[in-house]
């Protein structure tokens, strides 16, 4: 494994690893020595992408339809409304939130939510007593189905290198602290099972309208990094 | 492996990059690589835990160097050539060898995931709920998904996820070996150390294989 693993770094690997790609630019000049490695393809990362997509599409590996339709799902019609949703049918909602807390897949299936792109769910309740938070210590595992693309925090050596030990520390950056009497759990989602934080509802939210209570649930809420507030911030992340 | 990309644990990879309003994608071709991916990936059937591995070999110097999306543009490069779908020569150059009327079939078969939840033939469990364990001390060079700061660390598991294919074989073609996969509690002290506080925990989902009786 590890020779065949080399070979091809050797040769595919590495030629993939450089920006080798050749523009065909007509106006090079060769009134050099040759003594050093062309760099013949820009390293900018747009030219680069815009060189493999064009040599995908021409082998009929992708489409460009195809290519738009999904970026337009999860630029577009996939994100953290789907899992506001869960989560605000679950404050109001009791029996909802016991089968959520039992079986996530299936409760968020009842909503017809979720679905495709992740594998199981599981919800995890923040309490008094409990904060939850939820990383991929080893790429960035992310309950996309539910929350839409992951956020550069959440992608950042930064954040996956210190949420398990350090998972107060980060938390105080974003602004949340627990008490020394509550536990911290840290969910380290490397397998294929995804995680959803069910937020505390807001005290004083309780005539509030299940649509309401939606819009109030951000993002990092339900990654474990916020709290829900009454107020938006302004700038909810 | 390894590699860089186990960061669980380390210091000083410096403040958490938070942004206002956090758009999905800073540029355009973030947009294109994303879709791309997700195309190809389900089109050729790439094999997931191999598009990790590609991603874990990247130069260390270059994992940390690049952003999410940049570190795909070498890394589907070289599943599509690995799969024999393009050619090293055809990726160096940006142009195809021939023109393609259609999609060309992948000299190797495909190696996709098979269905998630009770496949055939997946090993018994050999752990339950409530038991004690213990991550075993292993450092393989290739695929692994056990987080080198739970090797050698006792634990508590407190659900059994169900079945999920092996990724240290299935990375590298080496079959799909289901097997139960757990949620692991580990104490924030038996990770860390007594400076740790007393009541937190990690919750790991390691696979059975990654286990051993305590």
């Amino acid at each position: 494994m590890d020779q065949n693993r080399r070979e091809f770094l050797a040769t595919a690997g590495a030629l993939a690893a450089q920006p080798l790609i050749k523009t065909g630019d007509q106006e090079h000049h060769h009134d050099h020595h040759h003594d050093h490695d062309h760099q013949d393809v820009p390293s900018d990362p747009a030219l680069r992408v815009k060189a493999l997509e064009s040599l995908l599409v021409e082998k009929g590996i992708v489409n460009r339809a195809e290519v738009d339709a999904l970026i337009d799902r999860y630029e577009h019609q996939v994100g953290p409304r789907i899992g506001a949703r869960v989560v605000a049918h679950a404050w109001v909602d009791p029996a909802f939130k016991q089968r959520l807390l039992t079986n996530a897949t299936a409760a968020i299936a009842e909503l017809g939510l979720g679905g495709a792109g992740d594998g199981a769910t599981m919800a995890v309740e923040n309490t008094p007593a409990v904060h939850n938070l939820v990383v991929c210590t080893l790429c960035s595992c992310y309950p996309w189905s539910l929350l839409g693309l992951p956020p550069v925090w959440y992608k950042s050596t930064a954040y996956r290198s210190r949420s398990v030990i350090d998972p107060r520390g980060v938390l105080r950056e974003f602004g949340v602290e627990v008490p020394d009497a509550a536990e911290v759990r840290v969910w380290d989602s490397i397998a294929e099972q995804r995680y959803l934080v069910l937020p505390e509802r807001p005290a004083g939210s309780e005539g509030m309208s299940e649509e309401a209570l939606a819009a109030l649930v951000s993002r990092d809420s339900m990654v474990g990094t916020a709290k829900v507030a009454l107020a938006a911030d302004g700038g909810r992340r | 492996m390894n590699g860089v990309h186990d960061l669980g644990g380390m210091h000083d990879m410096g403040p958490i990059p938070l942004e206002r309003g956090m758009p999905a994608f800073h540029a355009n071709w973030e947009r294109r690589m994303l879709g791309m991916m997700l195309a190809a990936m389900s089109g050729q059937r790439l094999n997931g835990d191999a598009f990790r591995f590609e991603i874990e070999s990247l130069p260390p110097a270059d994992y940390l160097r690049m952003s999410y999306f940049e570190r795909w543009i070498p890394v589907l490069g070289a599943l599509l050539v690995k799969n024999g779908s393009i050619t090293p020569a055809e990726l160096a150059s940006g142009k195809a060898a021939r023109r393609a009327g259609k999609a060309v079939k992948a000299a190797a078969p495909p190696v996709g995931r098979t269905p998630r939840s009770r496949r055939e033939g997946a090993a018994a469990p050999r752990f339950t709920v409530g038991q004690q364990v213990r991550a075993r001390n292993m450092n393989p060079v290739g695929h692994t998904r056990l987080p080198r700061y739970a090797r050698g660390k006792l634990g508590t598991v407190v659900q059994d996820i169900g079945v999920a294919g092996f990724p240290d074989t299935h990375a590298h073609g080496q079959g799909d070996k289901p097997q139960h996969v757990y949620s692991v509690r580990f104490t924030a002290r038996e990770l860390w150390g007594d400076q740790a506080p007393p009541r937190d925990a990690v919750y790991i989902d390691l696979w059975d294989d990654y286990l051993e009786s305590a």
